[in-house]
């Protein structure tokens, strides 16, 4: 069974129809880069597949555990499981300005990590747990800084670093938590040429752990050169999608031909 | 008169005002936040009735405030609402905290509808709750954020302060002009003026402190 599946996925902004009931699946260990040109549905896609919006329509089915369903109502609390399932890193990082580097990754894991606590014990238990716990979620947090290459910077705050690091800090606080699927919206569309590579090349290294990505991006290079599968989405629908190969050497689509030819000629002019 | 007794009395009127300001700070500041969630209730009536009041509050002197606070309840009703030796002071706090409490509310509202979007979404998509994240992520980015206006705000409290002399409240003025300027002494005035500068001097440094404080991230 595929790790996700997505069948009729559709959003309405007002009148406007943004997503117009897409079915997709992603297995495990699968890297795949959504492209197309701006307002074809991208980010929302990703954004209603992490719950980031409410979709208005379909259902999302992640693992064999979870499912989500337009049309049914959902506590907050649910809401929130779901959401813990995917990670998200944005185009312009979201960093939490007030915390440390290693605060901003340790924080969110820390308070995850407590509120089970609390569900399952009491009293003293409780407090030996908890002091365990913090220091395993420092632990956690110091390792994944180690990661993406950041040990050094662990105490500095995020106005002190360069885009490409904190962007690799955003990477790091997402992967705390462990999600089942890791989000990219555009994440280097907010940095200087020089600095999407540190970037990208930690992206290719969790490819290589096997982790399962989305990628919504307008590197076409890094596109096909890491993902298994690529995307081309246009009005709201997927027009396109297969192996790297399949869809920039020999697109089917007109659409597809047009987007690709228009951003080969922006580089070629770059 | 002599400078002791003249001293004295001034002494008793700085201390008048300083109650004042203090309690007038401590009560609105928390007064403020309930009125700033009135303004943004997603229940249409409480905020279109919230957005009223401050509105009327923001749109009147304070003067005026402080007059209907202590006068109209007993003209009205034939109730008298601040009895007492302290009635006064405390019509003149009441009047004060409501009026503050409705500038406040503004300054907050603009300092939490300042904080980037990105910052909830962030904040959601790391799977926090929405106490969670008023109170990791939003909160100290606010603060920053108003210090400024905050700071303005309790700077023109310290001075208002003098109003409550239209109720006849013993503060620093109506000693003053009651005691002292009636027997044709100029110098007291100075003495005032002096006294506000160093007030307003001492919270500058605070404020300043504050800033510093707060200065070790950039928004």
């Amino acid at each position: 069974m595929s790790l996700l599946e997505v069948k009729g996925l559709t959003k309405r902004f007002g009148e406007t129809e943004v997503l117009k009931g897409i079915d997709y699946t992603q297995e495990r260990g699968e890297v795949v880069s959504i492209i197309g040109s701006s307002g074809g549905g991208k980010t929302t896609f990703l954004r209603c597949l992490n719950f980031l919006e409410r979709a208005d329509a379909g259902t999302v089915q992640i693992g064999d555990d979870c499912r989500f369903d337009a049309e049914k109502k959902y506590s907050e609390k649910e809401m929130r499981s779901f959401r813990l399932r995917f990670g998200m890193v944005f185009q312009s990082f979201h960093l939490f300005p007030q915390y440390t580097v290693l605060e901003n990754v340790r924080m969110p894991l820390w308070l995850r990590v407590d509120e089970t606590l609390k569900q399952t014990l009491r009293g003293r238990e409780l407090r030996a747990k908890r002091e365990e716990a913090k220091a395993e979620c420092r632990t956690k947090a110091e390792e994944l800084l180690a990661e993406v290459g950041l040990s050094e910077k662990k105490n500095a705050y995020p106005c002190e670093l360069s885009g490409g690091q904190c962007q690799r800090v955003a990477i790091a606080r997402a992967l705390a938590l462990s999600p089942d699927i890791l989000c990219f919206d555009e994440p280097t569309s907010a940095l200087d040429p020089e600095l999407t590579g540190e970037v990208l090349r930690v992206i290719r290294a969790l490819k290589e752990q096997g982790r399962t990505m989305i990628v919504v991006t307008h590197e076409m290079g890094f596109a096909r050169r890491v993902s298994d599968r690529v995307v081309f989405m246009a009005n709201g629908g997927i027009e396109e999608m297969g192996t790297p190969e399949e869809v920039f050497d020999r697109p089917k689509s007109p659409l597809t031909r047009a987007f690709l030819s228009a951003s080969l000629e922006e580089d070629f002019k770059a | 008169m002599s400078f002791a007794s003249i001293n004295a009395l001034l002494l008793e009127g700085f201390g008048t005002t300083c109650l004042l300001f203090l309690l007038t700070l401590v009560l609105s500041i928390p007064l403020g936040v309930v009125v700033m969630f009135g303004s943004v209730c997603p229940f249409r009536p409480v905020r279109y009735l919230t957005r009223t009041f401050v509105w009327i509050i923001r749109g009147t002197p304070l003067m005026l405030q402080l007059f209907v606070v202590f006068y109209v309840p007993g003209m009205l009703f034939r109730i008298q609402l601040f009895p007492g030796e302290n009635g006064r002071f405390i019509a003149a706090l009441v009047a004060f905290v409501i009026n503050y409490a409705c500038y406040f509310s503004e300054i907050y509202r603009g300092g939490i509808q300042s904080i980037p979007r990105g910052q909830y979404e962030a904040a959601k998509a790391l799977g926090m709750t929405r106490t969670e994240t008023f109170f990791r992520v939003i909160l100290m980015q606010v603060v920053k954020r108003i210090l400024a206006p905050i700071s303005n705000e309790v700077m023109t409290l310290v001075k208002d302060t003098s109003l409550a002399r239209v109720i006849s409240v013993a503060e620093i003025f109506y000693v003053n002009q009651v005691y002292i300027l009636s027997k044709a002494i100029i110098w007291p005035l100075f003495y005032i003026g002096v006294f506000f500068l160093v007030f307003i001097g001492i919270l500058t440094l605070l404020f300043r402190y504050l800033e510093k404080k707060l200065s070790y991230y950039q928004i």
